[in-house]
């Protein structure tokens, strides 16, 4: 048996972009909200993309920036679907939880197309409450 | 003596009182059981509807067969929104949907039938054993006795049981009471 000369590392010396992390790339806020924006955005979207679009949405632990959400209004419209587009608010303002000013400042930035395409909010309607 | 008969006033009133709340709470829930989906069993095959906040868009609409007024109200959809009144708006989303998200949310007062539940079992345990100790129990040993007991704590201190830190520590041998 010969000693060996060599010194074995168990853990050699690696630099920081070599770690044993997943080298999977990791979506930016950006590039999730566009690709978001453009699902909704597809023209002839159908009834049931819109719906796993949304549910799909709802199940993500964040709420969808206002961007995205006029993107689905708009497919709502494109789908004479009124209803849906109420219950998209409303799921919203429920995704917010505790936090009680991210609504209103989607509402805020949602108003020039709600008041385009006609989408009363919950509150309007009265449906907010019992 | 004295549990046993707030326990028993306990269940007598509060027995009352669940009686009530489980008749109205089940005729409550009866009731809302009168839409047009099966009664007994739930055709697993077709698309279902729900009310769930996870999940604001169900498989399929809440009301499926339209009668002739919701015919011409999905209709006058197609056109602006700007053009339907606050009440049309309305009857098309419950044509869409059942409950909105705060009725969704509505608290329900199943937690007091849970905590009366509750407290009755305790109730009926409570009487069982006190029931128990009256009947079933044998007599107490003779060392439970007042006098026997006050000898056994004399022994101990003549013993001194634990005399640096425990029972005969407390006791003060000079003045012959406890510290």
């Amino acid at each position: 048996m010969q000693a060996s000369t060599e010194t074995v590392f168990l853990y050699p010396p690696t630099p920081l972009s070599a770690r044993c992390y997943s080298h999977a790339k990791v979506e930016t806020d950006e590039e999730f909200d566009a690709r978001w924006v453009t699902y909704f955005s597809k023209p002839d979207i159908d009834a049931w993309e819109l719906k796993k679009g949304m549910n799909t949405l709802i199940g993500y632990d964040l709420v969808p920036e206002p961007k995205i959400l006029d993107s689905a209004l708009r497919a709502c419209r494109r789908l004479n679907d009124l209803a849906s587009a109420i219950r998209i608010l409303e799921a919203v303002k429920d995704k917010s939880g505790p936090h009680k000013d991210i609504y209103p400042y989607l509402i805020q930035e949602l108003q020039p197309t709600l008041t385009e395409l006609g989408i009363s909010t919950p509150e309007d309607l009265g449906m907010d409450i019992l | 003596m004295c549990m046993l008969h707030l326990t028993t006033g306990r269940v007598g009133c509060l027995l009352s009182k669940q009686v009530v709340v489980a008749l109205t709470s089940s005729g409550a829930r009866m009731s809302s059981h009168g839409h047009h989906e099966v009664s007994d069993s739930v055709d697993m095959s077709q698309p279902m509807y729900w009310d769930r906040l996870d999940t604001p868009l169900p498989d399929r609409p809440w009301k499926d067969v339209l009668d002739s007024t919701d015919k011409s109200l999905k209709q006058k959809e197609k056109g602006p929104w700007t053009a339907l009144s606050k009440e049309e708006k309305i009857a098309l989303y419950r044509l869409k949907f059942n409950h909105t998200y705060p009725e969704m949310k509505r608290p329900s007062h199943e937690w007091k039938t849970v905590i009366g539940g509750m407290f009755i079992f305790f109730g009926i345990t409570g009487l069982v054993v006190f029931w128990q100790g009256h009947y079933v129990y044998p007599p107490q040993p003779h060392t439970f006795g007042e006098e026997w007991q006050a000898k056994q704590v004399q022994r101990m201190l003549d013993m001194q049981i634990n005399p640096i830190e425990g029972f005969s520590a407390q006791w003060d041998y000079k003045n012959k009471q406890w510290k």
